[in-house]
Order: C-alpha cells, then sequence, then structure tokens
C-alpha cells in the first residue's frame, strides 16, 4: 500500500529556517542542513522547503544549500520560491531537488506550469496554492505574493477554479495551504480539504492549522489527502515524528514506520 | 578483487546529483561521464533518468549512447526512466526503448480513483536475490511515476497500486528500478549496496 506522507516544512529566509504565524512575524528556528537531517532520521518522509521571500523580493532562491541537502539527506525533497522560467527550475534540479514547487509565478503566468511540465515531467512539478476563506463572502480565494504581506493580493481565482486549472496544465501535485489555519494549530481545514480533493486527481497535500496528533488523523481519515505538511509543530517539538507515525499506524492509517 | 568504480551515465537529466550523491555515500570512487572509454572500464554503470521516455531517448542518440549502452557487459542499473529505457518500448508516445530486458512499458491505469501520478512510499512484495538480498518483505520505497512495467518473467520485485507492477527488473547484466533508491533512506543505501556487490561476486566466481 502507498503511505501517507509526513511532510515536514522548513520556511527558508537568508538562508536560514523560519517560522511566522499567519505568515508574519517570522522568527529564527535555526540552519537548514542539519534540521533537514534530523527530520530525515526522524521518519519524515519528504522535506519542503520555502524561500518565503523570493517571489515577493523578485528574485531567485539562493541555491547553493539545495546542493549541501542533496548530499546529506536520503529521502526526497522539494524546494519552492520565485521559480519563474524553465532555466530557473533546471538550476534547482540539477542542484538535486527532486521537484520544484511554484506559486505566485504559476498565478502570474499558467503556461508556465505546461512548460515545466514538458520539459522537466509532470512528476516533479508541484503547484502550490494558498487558499484564504472569506468569511464575509462564504467563498474560497487564491491569494498571490503571500510572502510579503503588504505585497499579498487576492486573486481572481476561485480556490477549487484553480486546482482545476493547475491540474488541465498538468501540475504533478497540489499543495494547499490554508491561510487562516497558517501556524494556528487549532487542526486542518477538513471541510475545505475534502471540496478540494473531490475535484484533485493528482497527489494532494494538506497544509497550515496542524497543532496535535489528532490533526494529523483526522486530515487522512477524513479529507483523504496523500500527505500532511506542518511546520512549527515540528520545529518546536511539540509533536515527533516518529510518536506520530507510530500513533496513526495504530489508528489503521498506511505509515511508513523506520 | 579489482576496485569497484561507478560510472553514472551524464544524460543530462534532473536528478543526477541526487544519484551521485547517493552512491558517494557508500563508494569512493563515483563519476558522471559522457566518455564511452571510462564508462566501458567501470565496474559498474548507472543509468538515471527522469522526464519523459521520449525526450531521454532522443539524449541518448544525440549523445551516441545507444549501441554503446546496449553493448556493456558489466552489470548496469537503471534508474526509474533509466529502468523504462533499458525495456523494449514505452507506451509513453510508443518510443522504441534499448531492448535490453524483455518486456515493455505502460500507462499506469487510474483504477480506484486513486491519483497519478503515484508518489510517495510504497512497499516491495516478491523480492529476488541479488538486489534484494537482506531486504525485509514489505520495506518502503520512493516511488514517482505514471507509466510501469507489467509483472512478468523479468520482474526483480513487485509493488501494488491498484494493480501489481514491477518494481524491479532484471536480464542478464542488466537492472532497473522504477523506484528511486537515492531517495528511500536506509534500504534504498542497501540496495545500491547490493548493486555494488553483484560484480564483486561475479568476478570472484570468475577468478
Amino acid at each position: 500500500m502507498l503511505a501517507k506522507r509526513i511532510i515536514p516544512c522548513l520556511d527558508v529566509k537568508d538562508g536560514m529556517v523560519v517560522k511566522g504565524v499567519q505568515f508574519r512575524n517570522h522568527e529564527i528556528i535555526g540552519d537548514i542542513v542539519p534540521l533537514a537531517k534530523r527530520y530525515a532520521q526522524e521518519g519524515a518522509d519528504e522535506l519542503v522547503f520555502y524561500d518565503i521571500t523570493a517571489s515577493s523580493d523578485d528574485r531567485i532562491v539562493d541555491k547553493s544549500w539545495v546542493e549541501r541537502i542533496s548530499e546529506q539527506v536520503d529521502i526526497p525533497f522539494c524546494v519552492a520560491g520565485g521559480i519563474k522560467t524553465i532555466e530557473d527550475a533546471a538550476k534547482i534540479l540539477a542542484f538535486g531537488a527532486d521537484k520544484i514547487s511554484i506559486n505566485s509565478p504559476a498565478l502570474a503566468n499558467p503556461q508556465l506550469i505546461t512548460d515545466l511540465t514538458h520539459e522537466f515531467g509532470q512528476q516533479c512539478i508541484v503547484v502550490g496554492i494558498d487558499s484564504y476563506f472569506d468569511k464575509d463572502t462564504g467563498l474560497y480565494q487564491v491569494k498571490q505574493f503571500t510572502g510579503d504581506e503588504t505585497k499579498t493580493r487576492t486573486t481572481k481565482w476561485q480556490t477549487l477554479d484553480w486546482v482545476k486549472e493547475v491540474q488541465a496544465r498538468g501540475a504533478g501535485e497540489i499543495v494547499l495551504n490554508v491561510m487562516n489555519k497558517d501556524g494556528v494549530r487549532d487542526g486542518y481545514d477538513i471541510e475545505q480539504l475534502r471540496l478540494v480533493r473531490d475535484v484533485c486527481n493528482v497527489p494532494l497535500i494538506a497544509s497550515g492549522g496542524a497543532g496535535e496528533i489528532s490533526h494529523f488523523y483526522d486530515v487522512f481519515a477524513k479529507a483523504n489527502v496523500d500527505g500532511a505538511l506542518a511546520a512549527s509543530v515540528f520545529h518546536k517539538q511539540i509533536i515527533e515524528i516518529d510518536e506520530l507515525k507510530r500513533s496513526l499506524n495504530q489508528d489503521n492509517i498506511e505509515i511508513r514506520l523506520c | 578483487m579489482s576496485k569497484i568504480n561507478v560510472a553514472i551515465i551524464d544524460t543530462g537529466c534532473a536528478n543526477i546529483t541526487s544519484v551521485r550523491c547517493a552512491f558517494e555515500r557508500i563508494c569512493d570512487d563515483v563519476t558522471v561521464t559522457r566518455d564511452q572509454d571510462f564508462i566501458r572500464s567501470a565496474s559498474h554503470v548507472v543509468l538515471p533518468g527522469v522526464g519523459t521516455a521520449g525526450a531521454a531517448m532522443e539524449k541518448l542518440a544525440q549523445f551516441g549512447l545507444i549501441t554503446f549502452i546496449q553493448s556493456l557487459t558489466q552489470p548496469v542499473l537503471g534508474i526509474c526512466l533509466g529502468m523504462q529505457l533499458l525495456t523494449k518500448s514505452s507506451q509513453e508516445r510508443d518510443i522504441d526503448c534499448l531492448g535490453l530486458i524483455d518486456t515493455k512499458v505502460s500507462a499506469m491505469k487510474n483504477s480506484d480513483n486513486l491519483p497519478l501520478p503515484h508518489m510517495g512510499w510504497n512497499q516491495l512484495t516478491h523480492l529476488t536475490p541479488p538486489l534484494f538480498n537482506g531486504i525485509d518483505e514489505g520495506s518502503y520505497v520512493y516511488f514517482v511515476h505514471s507509466f510501469a512495467v507489467p509483472t512478468g518473467a523479468f520482474t526483480a520485485a513487485q509493488s501494488d497500486y491498484g494493480q501489481a507492477f514491477s518494481a524491479a527488473i532484471s536480464q542478464n547484466n542488466f537492472y532497473g528500478v522504477q523506484f528511486h533508491p537515492e531517495r528511500s533512506g536506509k534500504v534504498g543505501s542497501h540496495i545500491l549496496k547490493n548493486f555494488l556487490a553483484i560484480s564483486a561476486t561475479q568476478e570472484k566466481i570468475g577468478s
């Protein structure tokens, strides 16, 4: 059986791992490579590195650390941040990343998804979606440039339409980040993830809201996502990965035990 | 026993760095190259690959490597798309492959509404030597693919995703793994060590 994936996310800013609450007030967590290695040893199934400043500052992610991770880590990892061209993607993949994830540039130029898929294959092209639930309108809206609060804007896309669009353009995986839940730790947005799952035929990764072990059980059992991404609960060691995986396994979630 | 050295064929594809790093963790003589004399003299050859079969075969043709790879006699390991290239043909745009392992690649079926690509850690079963010596049935390795080789006479290990498929194949000196051992933690590293042990064993028998 294919195992559900536990995916620590490391937000990278100026070469350090950082974490903020609802995309603000970033605090430094630590160096990239030792943290990545620790997670791999503890049983993480995959790692995601987001350079959260990249898209906003109109520059590409500093790539020197990508090869150091590839040298030291023996699980798959994905790099996101400011990838706007085939050349940008080629460099990061050549440094050893298994996948690249695009978000704001895909919204600016949806053709980029198609072009990347043709060049590198569907399997390594991930589309990240920052979805915001607007309580006033009751709509799920896609946001762009979320790395910098002053530049964040609401796009013309509603989340489910954009999920369909990126698949039609060849995305190999979707990471749905529920912005209302980022860093809040009161559980994944099961309702929204269920809606997205219904229209998502590629692997779907849930992001935003993990605070305790039961949240992971809920998102796998109730929203049937392929992977669950989390940051602060792992960085701050509120949840130990091996304990999480043993617990999920006992509750009959298909999990790779290390 | 002569020294083990690994030549990774530089196909210009994306995952060469991670494959090189994985072999460097277990072997101190690893080279990424298209130099045919060098590759022919290596004790082990690796054919990496990600992307599409058509584009990869075009690259091999462009570098003049097709008949060269077909003529290799030492152990050769194809990884992921590299494995698929060792077969006779791929349904992915109906292209001819290297024809070194007598089987064909077909599209995975989207049965039971399972998402495609098949992406993530899945279990190995029906394990056979020498590639899977010491590996437990049910061990997890990392897969990312939408095309697969059905199970058959040349299957060396199986996995299951809606249907059983070949997780590994082999014929003569050619071995292929559909998963990514370079990204499969300790299990993957063990499988790569088993690959490097193949020629050593053969040389012992031959000497």
